[in-house]
């Protein structure tokens, strides 16, 4: 298990190691920052500080190895559009996206886990077909477009919730949060359902699939021959076995609704990494971009070796083979 | 039980019993009417070719038939009481506790997930008013009587930490711990290495005779059926087409698809059961012919055998389908 650890980390320096690279290239070829950080009448020797400043003078390796060992340091270099540090920028803006991303992953789960049971339960119910038709629906409609309804009905008719914003947050050490205060909290359920609507819909039909999969398994056929009650057979053998591929997805999922969270970010202007984002590339803010791109990568890559750990944790089969 | 009406009443008495599918094309009849009883600790072995409805007559008596599947005709009676007619919940009562069943493969019948012993211990529980400490203790016990060493040790172990012959023993322990009376072994061996087939098979022979549990045994192979039963009923196209005891059958069998089937007797432990005396492949469901099912593969049809189907005529401890003997005196 701890060669398996080791694999698993080194796979996932090269994986950073590479979108470092991408990340550091934009630097290279996307214009000269220089340009749009300076007014068009600065002179050369103001040109030519600002170019040492942002280290710009330097050999292309020198400057990749310097973005690396400032990266892993937590350093970004200097925000074109603001002038301030991009870490600090960025660490101000992680805590919303992550929460807005963990309340969507939640609902998602509490909703889609518990429907998807029920659908392969009785799969020729009435509320199951239901169920499976609104699941269509929810893939089909663009996700910007249930947000703009969500604000529509929940905001302007019935004006229950706010429509943009955190509300107010509290500090905690350099964390930010909105969970602890009511507005906190009503303005997080908008863009939660938002992004997790689309989760909802994909964990449903997964969790069936899965579900309906294990029921027709031979183990369950013996489980049932031997007596066992349904609650025992369903909930006991079949649903185990059926959140074990579930676990992965929802993994994977989870980096994925980090990047959706630019769509809902923008539609509901929550303070999150993805709104800087969207104002970054606007205004081509390269050092922002990059840092975002590092930061995805490196919340996707840890997420899929939490996943790989809860695998040996849940799974007896992996956990004495290796 | 009080099944005190009279000493050697069967154990299991299935009387006409037919299971249709409905499908869109209408309904589809894989088992006609068979009929056949089950002496309290009896080994009925039951052969026939895939497709004949050996599973299904099993699925049948033990009440987990499902969805397009169902009984359309006949009655189950288990100790002398009808269970076809049962609620699920009374059935899944007697499932385990006076049924027991065993399924082919070993691989997959265990729950991955859990321990050998938390699946024992759930079973036990389930049938019998045990506290966790006590049920362990009879899990123990249960692994021990299968052959299983070092039970104590082992009971905390996952399926995947026991190779194919210790899961099926495993298996067997899982079928038998709460005492049926009756079990249902469909092909227990055929996913099993030829060289430990033979070693399960008396196992589960010696458990049943121990406990005085009768067994359903279904097999492709003869020689397991003349090795371990006492009775033998020969499936066809979902009919039992001939029904007795083994020396008879397997020495002197009567209907000419048993006679086929004896001149094919593979060695022990082989799993294919080949029929190179009969030419031909058993008719599917949807295209049955007319008469006797068997007329168009038989070496002995007559006019008759293409019109009517043959009834079941008793003969000595069984009965035979076929008209060659409809005027044979008993
Ligand atoms: N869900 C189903 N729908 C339609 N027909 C079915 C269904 N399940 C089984 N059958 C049919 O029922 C018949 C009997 O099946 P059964 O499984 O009892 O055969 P078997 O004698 O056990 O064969 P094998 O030796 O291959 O296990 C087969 O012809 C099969 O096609
Ligand atoms: S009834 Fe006729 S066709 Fe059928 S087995 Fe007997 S002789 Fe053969
Ligand atoms: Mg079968």
């Amino acid at each position: 298990m701890i060669a398996f650890i080791l694999k698993r980390l080194i796979q996932s320096v090269i994986v950073m190691l590479a979108v470092a690279l991408i990340a550091f290239s934009m630097f290279r070829f996307i214009g000269d920052p220089v340009n749009s950080m300076l007014p068009e009448n600065a002179s050369a020797e103001d040109r030519q500080e600002l170019r040492e400043q942002l280290g710009l003078d330097q050999p292309v390796t020198v400057q990749f190895t310097r973005f690396v060992t400032g990266a892993v340091q937590g350093e970004f270099g200097i925000s074109y559009r603001n002038k301030r540090a991009v870490a600090e920028m960025i660490a101000e803006r992680l805590p919303a996206t992550l929460e807005l991303v963990l309340a969507a992953a939640v609902f998602a789960l509490l909703l889609g886990v518990p429907m998807g049971i029920y659908a392969a339960l009785h799969p020729k119910g009435v509320l199951s077909n239901m169920l499976n038709v609104i699941s269509l629906i929810g893939i089909s409609v663009p996700t910007f477009v249930t947000g703009i309804l969500l604000i529509l009905v929940f905001s302007v008719w019935l004006n229950w919730l706010p429509s943009f914003g955190r509300g107010e947050t509290v500090q905690i050490g350099w964390w930010r949060t909105g969970f602890l205060t009511v507005s906190g909290l009503k303005s997080l359920i908008l863009p939660a359902v938002m992004l997790g609507l689309f989760q909802v819909t994909l964990i449903m039909r997964l969790v069936r699939a899965e579900m309906m999969e294990v029921l027709r398994s031979d183990f369950v056929r013996f489980a049932r021959a031997r007596g066992l009650t349904n609650r025992a057979v369903n909930f006991g053998h079949a649903l185990g076995n059926t959140l074990m591929p579930v676990i992965t997805i929802v993994g994977l999922q989870l980096g994925a609704m980090i990047a959706f969270a630019i769509i809902t970010e923008t539609v509901f202007q929550w303070p999150g990494m993805g709104l800087l984002f969207i104002q970054a590339v606007s205004f081509g803010d390269i050092p922002v971009m990059s840092a975002y791109l590092v930061m995805v990568a490196l919340v996707f890559v840890a997420i899929n070796m939490i996943v790989d750990l809860l695998y040996f944790a849940i799974d007896p089969r992996l956990s004495v083979r290796a | 039980m009080n099944t005190t009406t009279f000493p050697n009443s069967p154990l299991l008495s299935v009387r006409d019993l037919s299971i249709c599918f409905d499908t869109r094309h209408g309904p589809l009849r894989a088992v006609d009417g068979i009929t056949f009883d089950l002496a309290p600790g009896e080994i009925l072995g039951m052969v026939g070719e895939s497709g004949a409805g050996k599973s299904l007559t099993g699925t049948a008596i033990t009440g987990l038939l499902e969805r397009p599947g169902r009984i359309d005709r006949g009655e189950i009676l288990f100790e002398g009481k009808r269970i076809d007619t049962l609620s699920a919940e009374e059935m899944r009562r007697l499932r385990g506790r006076r049924i027991g069943a065993i399924f082919q493969d070993p691989l997959t019948s265990l729950n991955p997930l859990m321990t050998v012993g938390q699946q024992l211990v759930q079973t036990i529980r389930t049938h019998l008013s045990l506290g966790k400490e006590a049920a362990r203790k009879r899990a123990i016990e249960c692994l021990a009587e299968v052959g299983i060493p070092a039970p104590e040790a082992r009971i905390d172990q996952y399926p995947h930490q026991f190779s194919g012959g210790m899961r099926q023993r495993v298996v067997i322990a899982l079928a038998l711990c709460a005492e049926p009376s009756l079990v249902i072994a469909d092909e227990p061996t055929t996913a099993l290495d030829v060289s430990i087939q033979a070693q399960i098979l008396d196992l589960l022979k010696k458990m049943c005779r121990e406990r005085g549990a009768a067994v359903i045994l279904v097999t492709h192979d003869m020689g397991v059926i003349a090795e371990t039963a006492d009775r033998v009923a020969v499936m066809y196209s979902g009919r039992v087409v001939e029904i007795g005891p083994v020396e008879k059958v397997v020495r002197d069998p009567r209907h000419p698809y048993t006679k086929g089937l004896m001149q094919s007797i593979p060695r022990v432990g082989s799993n294919a059961l080949r029929l190179t005396q009969i030419d031909g492949a058993m008719p599917r469901l949807t295209d049955l012919p007319s008469g006797c099912a068997f007329h168009p593969r038989c070496p002995r049809a007559f006019a008759e055998c293409k019109r009517t189907k043959p009834a079941a005529l008793p003969v000595e401890g069984g009965h035979v389908a076929c008209h060659l003997y409809q005027e044979e005196p008993v």
